[in-house]
């Protein structure tokens, strides 16, 4: 138990201070850096409270394509030089008072909620599934493709959706580029692509591309 | 102290959210990181669920968190696209100087 306890506080140290990096770190590297951190340490806690398969597909989603990603986009917009003006700015600072009040505002509303909350005891017989007789990763197994089946499929549409979309909002075509057409390389006869012509004696051929 | 129980994993949830709305109003530099402070309100909200799912013994929450995560990486995917194609646009992603709309 204390093992666990010291574990968590070691973790969520490093997330929490992590994540106040993510906003305030001059660089913008910096920032995806501390973000990965922060996901790794956050896995580890799902792990650590037996989520394992949450952990795990946390750590790859997450640090293996988001993260990855974000550090590609910061990378080819060459943004990382832009210092960090976070509490500066050319119209005054007056967002900052505004926006920590509403912050701390934010902050002490969800601690009074979480200090206050109590759930009925009987409300922990719920159980879905058994959790302790399989691994975590059996019994999401069980639910996930039968229960949430159209939610799961839903979900690979979004996907689908985000990965057409993202295309369609990147690609450009450029002039200038020599491209492959397969209808009109494919379709193309012999009278178009030859041409006979007699050759006079001593006179030869010019040819005009 | 010694004895981690939900309040503390919320408490957790609830300091790594405030964190993140706080990197969304006091931001002057570029989206991006905006876009990393909602990843991180999203992660808050993975923990609440894992930490209930967890302490009532039902699964459901470890499954929507499944679902949060495939949205945001969908989100993250299209919102790094626009950034991507407002910069080739505009030739800058700096907060301050988005201000085509006026706001």
């Amino acid at each position: 138990m204390i093992a666990h306890a010291i574990f968590f506080y070691i973790f969520s140290f490093i997330a929490v201070i992590s994540a106040v990096m993510v906003t305030v770190s001059k660089n913008t590297v910096h920032s995806v850096f501390f973000l990965i951190l922060d996901f790794i340490s956050i896995s580890c806690l799902f792990i650590m409270i037996g989520a394992e398969f949450l952990g795990m597909i946390m750590l790859i989603v997450y640090v293996g394509a988001v993260a990855v990603l974000f550090l590609f986009v910061v990378m080819m917009l060459n943004v990382a030089h832009q210092k960090n003006t976070f509490f500066k700015s050319t119209h005054g600072s007056r967002h900052i008072p505004i926006g920590l009040l509403v912050s701390l505002i934010i902050f002490f509303e969800l601690v009074i909620v979480v200090g206050g909350w109590k759930y009925k005891p009987d409300l922990i017989n719920s159980i879905s599934l058994e959790i302790s007789e399989v691994s975590n990763t059996h019994s999401i197994g069980y639910v996930l493709y039968t229960d949430y089946i159209h939610l799961f499929q839903l979900s690979g549409m979004i996907l689908l959706v985000a990965m057409i979309g993202a295309i369609i909002l990147t690609y450009r075509k450029r002039e200038g580029l020599k491209r492959q057409s397969y209808f009109s390389q494919i379709s193309r006869e012999k009278v178009d692509g030859v041409d006979l012509v007699d050759v006079e004696k001593n006179k030869g051929v010019k040819i005009d591309v | 102290m010694f004895e981690i129980g939900l309040g503390h994993y919320l408490t957790l949830g609830a300091v790594i959210f405030t964190i993140g709305v706080v990197g969304i109003f006091l931001n002057r530099k570029n989206i991006i990181v905006i876009l990393m402070s909602i990843e991180l309100i999203l992660l808050s909200v993975n923990i609440n669920l894992v930490s209930f799912s967890i302490f009532i013994n039902d699964l459901s929450g470890q499954i929507f968190t499944l679902f949060i995560l495939t949205v945001a990486a969908a989100e993250a995917a299209i919102g790094l696209a626009i950034i991507v194609v407002y910069y080739r646009n505009a030739g800058t992603i700096r907060v301050e100087e988005i201000d085509k709309l006026k706001g």
